[in-house]
């Protein structure tokens, strides 16, 4: 977008500006960060909120989206946020250390830190770490994101989050939850920076609770996993919501470490899950998981880069998708390789099930290679409940509803199974159940 | 319990008429076996009887135990009674082959107006009829058919055949791709379902699988109709003297 050019602000856009300059003032952080707050707003008002003419939004037009944009939420309420927590069902007896922000802002009182700090992982508040002079690092985006919308109306909205280290050597005993909980009516930016030190293990889990009302989620997770570290992340991003739910992973691997996440959609109108994946030192393995649902006229969309800008690392990407009524589904995946990365294996695969005529799926899998012994695949496909297995079922009665519910099921658990964490299997299959449920 | 009246059908799409007139009545307590070149339509037959729905019945009609089948879905024809061991048992995968066997267990029972069965009751059926037709556990904790050889797709057929006790089983060569062993495993299987209130339609090429399971009445199907039927003597002279005689005299 050229600067000089003047876009026509949609209202959702004037109301963005408008929510700007209201809350600047308010807005944590040092000097630079409000530098990079008014830069990232100025970003904003020139090529305004993105668009399907730009390429990564194409199938996802947010300006089309959000005709308007609510004020952020206020701070919530501690008897609010209770009664939020207590109606979470998200993990059920699962033993877990839990984080709350509610209403983007980090509420110590509802979280675990001091469980957690015996457990090797300390937690700050992301806004107070804003106003420290080194503040401005913790808004880093990585060159693979480019300029990206999302990122830069999370860069100047940004009320909280967390900031989480793991201390080098620990293996966190139990998952921690990351709670996003809404207690009233508005947006909700936010940001966690988590640090998993050397040789540390960690596995998380971000939810997200509460009615937004029309406000979007922008909540943005920034993940370094040190050298020889273990990270796994499961991100539910279901219930139906009439905001936009946009989330931002972005992955700093260091060297011999695994990092996996599974990016779960199941509900809101419109979803947007993007990652930005990349390797900065050799040996390391990612694997990336995505299982998305969606109905009614909802879209669901699982974009990421991963960026193999070093030698001899493994990366793995495995999506799946169930589409009904007139719901739109996007996969954008592209694996980068490096001129110097050798040895690089990547095996991309996206799998669309579509369940009416008018669902549509966006499957882009890109390849973009530039060493040459590496080993990279990739595969996209889309298409009807197969017949031949659905008549198998029925022949042994099993009723045609019953039958497609399984063939589903079936057909997500794959990359439920492979992603591969015991604790999550069965409460993403009940949700998955759930969500077929509602139609039958 | 089975009466096809002169029962016409085509593929949906195009014109070619497979079946073109069978008569076929089968009584409770009988087995009958029906042989007949390939391409001949024994396999859309008993697809037909399943429910398949890529099928176009043009004329004729079916009646199960005096009902209409044809306004049956498939499984409603299962709850009622309907088996069709598949000539090639697909693979399902994801689908457990446990949970598959339990939820196509509990749905017909369910149909019929049946509790469903308790775990350890369902555990200990499977375990044992696994164990008559020499399958795994093994076996049974991978998805349904996937990576299973072409004899074990045939004995987790038989298996699911013996575990939801049809009236009416079809056996659509079964036979083939069995060892001699398996053959023997599998036939023995069948026999213990022999019951005087139970029917079955048994496809075979061979007369190698009727000498296990002996048959009461032989057909010999042709070009979409029945052109010969006798008793077991019959199902050894074709395999004697090959088809020549009854494909001409269907021309
Ligand atoms: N779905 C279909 N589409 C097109 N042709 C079909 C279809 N099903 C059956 N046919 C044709 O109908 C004829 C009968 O096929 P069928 O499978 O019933 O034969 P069969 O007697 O079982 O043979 P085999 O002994 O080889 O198993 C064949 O010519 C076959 O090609
Ligand atoms: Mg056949």
């Amino acid at each position: 977008m050229n600067a000089n050019t003047t876009i026509t602000h949609t209202q959702g856009e004037t109301q963005l500006m408008a929510r700007f300059e209201t809350v600047r003032e308010e807005l944590a952080g040092s000097v630079s960060v409000d530098a990079l707050r008014s830069a990232a707003a100025a970003q904003l008002r020139q090529a305004g909120l993105p668009h399907r003419r730009v390429e990564e939004y194409k199938y996802s037009d947010l300006r089309a989206f959000m005709k308007s944009a609510a004020p952020l939420a206020t701070p919530s309420a501690a008897p609010d946020i209770e009664a939020a927590l207590s109606a979470l069902d998200s993990y059920g007896d699962l033993e877990r250390h839990r984080i709350v922000i509610a209403n983007g802002s980090y509420r110590a009182e509802f979280s675990d830190a001091a469980a957690l700090a015996e457990d090797g992982v300390t937690v700050a508040d992301f806004s107070a770490a804003l106003t420290a002079d080194d503040g401005a690092q913790l808004l880093a985006t990585p060159r693979t994101a480019g300029q990206d919308g999302l990122l830069a109306l999370n860069t100047a909205f940004v009320q909280g989050g967390v900031v989480v280290d793991v201390r080098a050597g620990t293996t966190v005993s139990k998952p921690i939850e990351i709670v996003h909980v809404a207690t009233s009516e508005g947006a909700q930016v936010t940001r966690c920076r988590i640090a998993v030190g050397e040789g540390a293990g960690l596995r998380l889990l971000e939810t997200f609770t509460g009615d937004m009302g029309s406000g979007e989620l922008n909540a943005v997770f920034d993940y370094a996993v040190g050298d020889r570290a273990k990270l796994a992340s499961t991100r539910l991003i279901a219930g139906a919501a009439a905001g936009p739910r946009l989330l931002t992973t972005i992955a700093t691997i260091g060297a011999d470490a695994e990092f996996k996440s599974l990016g779960f959609i199941a509900g809101p109108g419109f979803a947007r899950n993007q990652q930005f994946v990349n390797f900065t030192g050799e040996h390391s393995d990612a694997k990336i998981y995505g299982v998305s649902m969606a109905r009614g006229t909802s879209l669901a969309d699982q974009t990421l880069i991963v960026d193999h800008a070093v030698p001899h690392c493994n990366s793995r990407e495995y999506f799946k998708t169930v589409l009904d009524d007139s719901a739109r589904g996007v996969y954008q995946g592209r694996i980068n390789v490096a001129p110097h990365a050798q040895k690089t294996d990547g095996e991309m695969m996206t799998q669309a099930l579509l369940l009416s005529e008018e669902a549509e799926m966006a499957n882009k899998p890109e390849l973009e290679i530039f060493a040459d012994d590496v080993v990279c695949a990739h595969g996209a496909t889309s298409g009807q409940i197969d017949e031949e297995l659905l008549f198998y079922l029925r022949a042994r009665g099993i009723p045609e509803d019953e039958a497609q519910t399984l063939l589903i099921m079936a057909f997500l658990s794959e990359a439920i199974e492979e992603f591969d964490e015991e604790d999550v299997t069965e409460v993403l299959e009940a949700r998955v159940r759930d969500w077929l449920a509602v139609k039958n | 319990m089975l009466e096809i009246k002169n029962l016409h059908a085509r593929i949906a799409e195009d014109e070619a008429e497979i079946l073109r007139g069978i008569d076929l009545t089968v009584n409770p307590g009988e087995v009958h076996a029906v042989m007949g070149p390939n391409g001949s339509g024994k396999s859309t037959l008993s697809y037909i009887l399943a429910g398949k729905e890529d099928y176009e019945i043009t004329e004729g009609e079916i009646l199960f135990n005096g009902e209409n089948m044809l306004d049956m879905e498939p499984d409603e024809r299962a709850a009622a009674g309907m088996f069709l061991a598949f000539q090639y048992p697909i693979e399902i995968p994801g689908v457990a082959t446990m949970e598959f066997l339990k939820t196509a267990l509990n749905a017909q029972r369910k149909a019929r107006g049946e509790d469903p069965l308790s775990i350890p009751d369902f555990m200990k059926t499977v375990k044992a009829k696994a164990a008559d037709l020499n399958i795994s556990m093994d076996m049974l904790k991978r998805p349904l058919n996937v990576g299973f050889s072409g004899g074990e797709k045939k004995r987790s057929e038989i298996l699911q055949m013996s575990l939801l006790e049809p009236k009416l089983c079809v056996l659509d060569e079964t036979d083939s791709g069995l060892d001699i062993d398996a053959l023997r495993i599998v036939s023995e299987g069948v026999n213990k379902l022999r019951s005087p209130e139970r029917a079955m339609v048994v496809i075979t090429h061979y007369q190698r699988l009727l000498d296990h399971i002996v048959p009461d009445v032989v057909h010999v199907l042709s070009r979409g109709k029945i052109v010969k039927t006798g008793d077991k003597a019959l199902a050894l002279e074709l395999e004697k003297n090959g088809y020549a005689d009854y494909v001409d005299a269907a021309a």
